[in-house]
């Protein structure tokens, strides 16, 4: 048995599902349009065969996920990853935060800012911009959340214009839904050989 | 104009299409039509498995008073419809001697309030509960759906009354 991470990594883990994913072979047609299986893409995660049990909310997610964070304008995709950071620090998905800190890596060419938020939390020492990034998504994912016009006034005063606020609420809301996935439906493990 | 402005999560936000976002928001347009799609498909899908559209908009409503959020609640309550189900939008309810409810009741709740202390036993209750694994997933993406409309409403709405 995999050991269960519960320390944030920006090495992406595996994932065992507390649900039983369903089986390729067994899916309906239903199915097998929202997982956008096709002959030459058979490869599909365990967790996308676990959500397959309700296709149809599925079959709306992937797009809409892809709009919020890769949609052209608005926010840069770095600062968005920022977003979906700082919603999986604060409701502790590992397997969430791993797969955007490194994101946020990569396009950010910096590892400093990520090293810092999984070391201090609601307490990393961050630019103005960037702490003013994490801190509303962090406000934003509470319940009841709870953000106030500070905040907003907050993040036009290190330059964020309201489209660049829009993508923000919406890649760190994202993130409040898919936490509330990843992070029930299964546990991230240790990768081993 | 589009029909972005008659989404839930945009109407209940209190925007219109005469507020200064109005633009902005626009260019998110196909973002919240997809939203509203997502909300179909959590509140009344075609094949409802074993939770009920009256029993969708109650947990959802319940989920949105969780958080606060009182136009949205008061959406999802008109949704309703089933007379039954109406005591589960009531966050002081447990579901009573019901045990299937009270493990739906109580897992909405945790996962609501509470995501990061969500453990294994917690999914193992429901099964114990006599919820079938499908439902699980129902139940968690509706969970999770509404979480999401719900940020992005308070979100939307707080652009507005800061701009």
């Amino acid at each position: 048995m995999s050991n269960i991470l519960h320390d944030f990594t920006t090495t992406v883990p595996k994932w065992r599902p507390r649900v039983t994913p369903i089986k390729l072979e067994d899916a309906t047609p239903d199915q097998l349009d929202a997982l956008k299986v096709t002959p030459s893409n058979t490869k599909v995660s365990d967790y996308v065969l676990v959500l397959a049990r309700d296709p149809e909310t599925l079959r709306e997610r992937t797009p809409l996920f892809n709009a919020i964070m890769y949609n052209r304008g608005g926010l840069s995709r770095a600062e968005r990853e920022l977003g979906a950071v700082g919603t999986s620090v604060f409701n502790r998905c590992v397997y969430c935060a791993a797969v955007h800190a490194s994101r946020y890596n990569l396009l950010a060419k910096d590892v400093v800012v990520i090293e810092r938020i999984f070391a201090d939390g609601e307490e990393a020492e961050l630019n103005p911009r960037q702490s003013a990034i994490f801190n509303f998504a962090v406000k934003l994912s509470k319940c009841p959340p709870d953000m106030t016009k500070d905040d907003m006034e907050t993040l036009t005063a290190v330059g964020l214009g309201p489209d660049e606020v829009f993508d923000l609420i919406l890649s760190s809301a994202l993130f409040g839904w898919a936490n509330r996935l990843m992070h029930t439906l299964g546990d991230p493990t240790e990768i081993t050989d | 104009m589009t029909d972005l402005f008659n989404t839930a999560a945009v109407k209940a936000s209190g925007l219109d299409a005469d507020h200064p976002l109005a633009a902005v928001l626009s260019t998110r347009d196909d973002i919240m039509t997809m939203t509203q799609q997502a909300h179909d498909a959590a509140l009344t899908p075609k094949k409802t498995g074993g939770l009920s559209y009256g029993e969708r908009a109650a947990l959802s409503c319940r989920m949105a008073r969780l958080n606060e959020e009182a136009p949205l609640a008061a959406h999802f309550e008109s949704m309703i419809g089933d007379s039954n189900a109406t005591r589960i939008a009531d966050i002081a309810f447990d579901g009573g001697d019901d045990e299937r409810l009270c493990a739906l009741l109580r897992h909405t709740d945790l996962v609501t309030t509470d995501t990061k202390s969500v453990v294994a036993a917690d999914i193992a209750a429901l099964v114990s509960a006599g919820v079938s694994e499908d439902d699980i997933v129902r139940l968690s993406e509706l969970v999770a759906f509404v979480n999401y409309q719900v940020r992005l409403t308070i979100g939307l709405r707080l652009m507005g009354d800061a701009s």
